[in-house]
């Protein structure tokens, strides 16, 4: 940055009165940190996923399908799906009743209650997936009891669901609560002024207003389900055909030097994340053209800026 | 529908936002509660339309207490400041909402939604804009849907906070004359909130002044305007000129102005005399009537009425509100040294500008005594 | 609904004071769910670490704490995140600027590619960092010429937290940068800044707290990763050992107590890390254009 910046001042100080001059950079600055940026994303980003496909692809298509079609690739990919079937629609219920709680209403303790649905973002997957051990576990809180009732949850699917949920937590809700806080409850107000009931205000009235900003998160929850791999090793007892999850059977081909059949299933989950971003910017696009029409009603119906309390006069 | 606030007290926090308010309007009428920024007006607003709880008090609607009842169940139509429009939904769809969200078997059904969306849509003009976004029209005719959304249930009462509070000013004219219109048209008990003293005086029935939380007068707008009850009401219903000084031994001090009346307080006590600028008059002359020197600094004659910018010798700014003949007449010129009477002086009494005496002059020079004393929230209504 | 009513009696009662009755409904049901789905999946299940905790003691905690071989994982692990944070402080903020300053061929597809790492397993990620910098690896073939290790060392464990934690400043930072309204560049320019005083001055003060809060973020991300680093990094205790990787391998061998003694200085780490981005994110708004 600094070599960069520090290219241009001498030609510029005269013309530095005319405001102008500050908008356009000069070329060689502006080349020079195009240059650096794309080729600092290129390396990091870019090369990881084309070398993802080379190396997948690198003993035939056959051995890349042959790859897929085994059966333990295949108990995998029904694992990973039934996680995500049971994931998401749990976190999308959870992130829905959070922001509407937080959003809508006033209550002691808000910002506490939104900084504890962060927290799975800044606890590390290992300890995620360990404090289930710790409670579920064979040596756990709960595990002698549990085995006495022959209940699996550690190294069983219960265990990674859970694992996944506790992970994938806080996706749904962070993308809703700052939305809905932002389109605040005069909507809602109104349309139960107008006679309707809850159910009612909240599928004819707010749903269509978050409805890009729930997508969007759930998109990302669903990512992070497929892909989790830290909380899910924890718990999974790695068996192959039952518990190994997508990524866990890619570390499993991996480590056994697969690595033509451990690419060509991580080439599977490449092509699954590269549709999700896709996937993700569209929504986002979308949800920026949305924002844009409301915030011109809001930006023509506030002609000053208030906040404060329900009395707005 | 007659509705009755009979004590109504609300707290947010440690601010008190309402303080023990009583207040009625009677079935048909249209009702303005003017007041400046935070002074309880849209709280008051919601709490009768039930978005609201009061700490204390209750709403009664036609002597039937509504506190209990939900906004939902309340049939009270709500203008919102923001208007507040389903954006997602057409114009049509705003209007259809509250029919469409009945229970199943109250619900018109959809010939009769269609006719009845058409017709509140013929009322307010906007017919053409059925297919309409919010999005895409303009504050006037969003403020129209909104009213049009409200009307659809067939309100008993409609309420509307600060309705052309987001409008530019030719708009709001034309809106303001329009739902007076609208009002003898439907007469439905209507509810308005503002922080406009002339859009209250131009619209209203009644206007309830209020100031921090209590009402500081209840009248008719000439009443309010001609008779304010308080400093308060006089400052907020427009502009005046406010000359300090102090009362004492049966004479008024008041800077340039002195006059003499019959105060019973002994002791000198600080008090303010409340002008408005068109009470006063000018002239190049003394023409014996009780007057002060001035210098005029500014003339704007572009306009109905002559403003004239003066000072006094002790520097205290005036304003005066002359007639153009009247300005023609005296040939004023910037910097000229000129005579000031005045008409209608309004003397309050003490510390409090809210708990005053109120001594009322007449011509400036033969003062009738008025030393009632009255509480700042109780009103004098006429 | 029901309580509504039940409160509205009590009114007419008389003087009882009431709460604010909530016009919209669904309150006590919403809060309700969401308190008994956190303090489920995650208040309780977190609570177990500190029972463990308890029953422990502080000398054991402390001996375990102070092994050599877990104070070296530590080590590890906060400077390769801190290292890893700090590049993508540099980088992420060069990125944001020119995503958001300049107009090139292909600018929509780098931004849609930004969030790669989020998407992205980071098993696979570990893979295919791990062919790259292997020494027979398309990168790490050059390093290896000049004598340097890149996979299977300390260096391969800050490239894959630098990988994972990659998005943070520069998705911070971009609509920081974008909210700058181009006016206040153009009246230092008028009041006769140079451009890199303009930068300096003006634009830097700005966003500086999008860009330490995306660093504090990455730096969270980065010291409890796991997935992408375990294969590039060749677990080498003492050596090439990270945090995460520790407490997995105690819990493998079902040594409880030694991986709760191990986590529980990242998992206070991470509560750390959480008040610090709150406490940035309402600077943020704080600096925000009203």
């Amino acid at each position: 940055m600094e070599s960069g910046t520090g290219v241009m001042p001498a030609p510029m100080i005269d013309a530095n009165v005319t405001s102008v001059a500050g908008q356009v950079p000069s070329a060689p600055v502006r080349w020079t940190l195009t240059a650096v940026a794309v080729g600092f994303l290129a390396v990091t980003l870019v090369l990881p996923l084309v070398v993802v496909f080379i190396n997948a692809l690198a003993q035939g298509w056959q051995t890349a399908i042959a790859a897929w079609k085994h059966p333990d690739a295949l108990a995998a990919i029904r694992l990973t799906a039934l996680t995500l079937a049971i994931v998401v629609p749990l976190n999308t219920t959870f992130g829905l009743a959070a922001a509407w709680a937080i959003s809508k209403f006033r209550f002691a303790g808000k910002s506490l209650l939104v900084t504890l649905i962060d927290l799975p973002f800044s606890v590390s997957p290992v300890i995620s997936g360990m404090v289930f051990v710790l409670l579920f576990g064979a040596q756990g809180l709960l595990g002698p009891w549990l085995s006495e009732h022959g209940i699996r949850i550690i190294f069983a699917v219960p265990g990674i669901v859970l694992a996944t949920t506790f992970v994938t937590l806080p996706f749904v809700a962070r993308e809703l609560i700052p939305l809905m806080q932002a389109q605040g409850q005069e909507e809602e107000e109104a349309a139960v002024s107008l006679g309707a009931g809850g159910w009612q205000v909240f599928l004819r009235v707010t749903l269509p207003n978050i409805k890009w900003g729930l997508a969007y998160g759930t998109i990302l929850c669903g990512a992070r389900t497929l892909g989790e791999f830290g909380a899910v090793s924890v718990v999974s007892g790695h068996i192959r055909g039952e518990t190994n999850t997508m990524p866990l059977h890619v570390e499993i081909l991996y480590n056994e030097y697969q690595f033509a059949a451990a690419f060509s299933v991580a080439s599977l989950l490449v092509a699954i994340a590269l549709i999700t971003i896709i996937g993700k910017s569209i929504v986002e696009w979308r949800m920026q053209g949305s924002l844009r029409d409301s915030a011109g009603i809001v930006r023509q119906q506030h002609p000053a800026p208030n906040g404060g309390l329900g009395d707005e006069d | 529908m007659k509705i009755e606030v009979v004590d109504v007290t609300k707290t947010f926090g440690c601010h008190r936002a309402l303080d023990g308010v009583t207040l009625q309007v009677d079935d048909g009428e249209l009702v303005a509660l003017l007041g400046p920024s935070g002074c309880g007006k849209t709280t008051l607003l919601r709490i009768i339309a039930g978005l609201e709880t009061a700490d204390q008090g209750e709403v009664l609607f036609d002597g039937e207490n509504a506190s209990g009842r939900h906004a939902r169940e309340r049939r009270v139509g709500f203008v919102f400041q923001h208007y507040a429009l389903f954006r997602h939904m057409t114009v049509f769809g705003n209007v259809a909402f509250g029919l469409r969200v009945r229970p199943r078997r109250q619900r018109p059904g959809r010939a009769q939604i269609r006719q009845r969306v058409y017709e509140l849509l013929r009322l307010v003009q906007l017919e053409e804009f059925a297919g309409s976004y919010p999005a895409q029209l303009s504050g006037g005719q969003r403020q129209r849907v909104a009213l049009a959304r409200a009307l659809a249930l067939q309100p008993r009462v409609l309420l509307l906070d600060e309705p052309f509070g987001a409008l530019d000013a030719k708009v709001r004219q034309e809106l303001r004359r329009w739902l007076r219109r609208l009002h003898d048209e439907l007469h439905v008990t209507s509810v308005f909130v503002t922080h406009d003293q002339e859009e209250a005086l131009e619209v209203a029935d009644r206007v309830v002044v209020m100031n921090q939380g209590g009402i500081m007068q209840i009248g008719t707008p000439p009443d309010v305007f001609h008779n304010p009850a308080s400093e308060f009401v006089m400052n907020f219903l427009g502009s005046v000129n406010v000359f300090h000084g102090r009362v004492e031994g049966g004479r008024a001090f008041l800077g340039p102005l002195q006059v003499d009346c019959s105060s019973d307080h002994p002791l000198a006590r600080p008090a303010r005399a409340l002008v408005r600028p068109y009470n006063l008059d000018l002239d190049t002359r003394s023409n014996g009537r009780p007057c002060f020197l001035a210098t005029v600094r500014h003339i704007h004659a572009a306009g109905p009425r002559v403003k004239v910018e003066l000072t006094t010798e002790a520097g205290a700014f005036v304003e005066v509100d002359l007639a153009p003949e009247r300005y023609q007449e005296l040939n004023l010129s910037v910097g000229e040294s000129v005579f000031v009477s005045a008409r209608d002086v309004r003397v309050f009494v003490g510390d409090e500008p809210e708990r005053s005496h109120r001594l009322e002059f007449q011509d400036g020079d033969s003062p009738t005594v008025m030393d009632d004393l009255r509480p700042g929230t109780e009103g004098r209504s006429g | 609904m029901k309580g509504d009513r039940s409160i509205a009696s009590e009114t007419k009662m008389g003087f009882c004071r009431r709460r604010n009755r909530r016009v919209l409904p669904g309150f006590r049901l919403t809060l309700g769910f969401t308190l008994l789905y956190l303090s489920l999946l995650v208040l309780i299940p977190l609570s177990t670490l500190v029972l463990w905790m308890g029953r422990l003691g502080w000398e054991e905690l402390w001996s375990t704490f102070t092994a050599p071989r877990t104070l070296a994982a530590y080590r590890l692990s906060l400077l390769g995140a801190l290292i890893a944070a700090g590049t993508n402080a540099v980088f992420g903020l060069l990125v944001a600027w020119v995503l958001v300053r300049y107009r090139f061929p292909g600018r929509r597809l780098l931004d849609t590619l930004v969030d790669l790492p989020f998407a992205l397993p980071t098993a696979v990620a570990g893979i295919a960092l791990t062919a790259i910098y292997a020494p027979t690896g398309v990168i790490g073939r050059l390093f290896a010429s000049v004598g340097i290790q890149t996979a299977y060392s300390p260096l391969g464990v800050v490239l894959a937290m630098v990988f994972v934690s990659l998005p943070f400043v520069i998705r911070i930072t971009q609509p920081v940068l974008q909210d700058i309204d181009r006016e206040v560049e153009e009246a230092a320019a008028t009041l006769g800044a140079t451009r890199l005083q303009t930068f300096t001055r003006v634009i830097l003060p700005a966003i500086i707290p999008a860009v330490l809060t995306g660093f504090a973020m990455a730096f969270a991300r980065a010291v409890g990763e796991y997935g992408s680093i375990v294969f590039i990094s060749g677990n080498m205790p003492g050596r090439t050992e990270i945090v995460p990787l520790l407490i997995m391998t105690r819990l493998e061998e079902f040594n409880y107590a030694g991986a709760t003694s191990v986590a529980l200085v990242l998992l206070l780490l991470s509560f750390v890390m959480l008040l610090l981005i709150n406490l940035l994110q309402a600077w943020i708004r704080r600096g925000a254009p009203v």
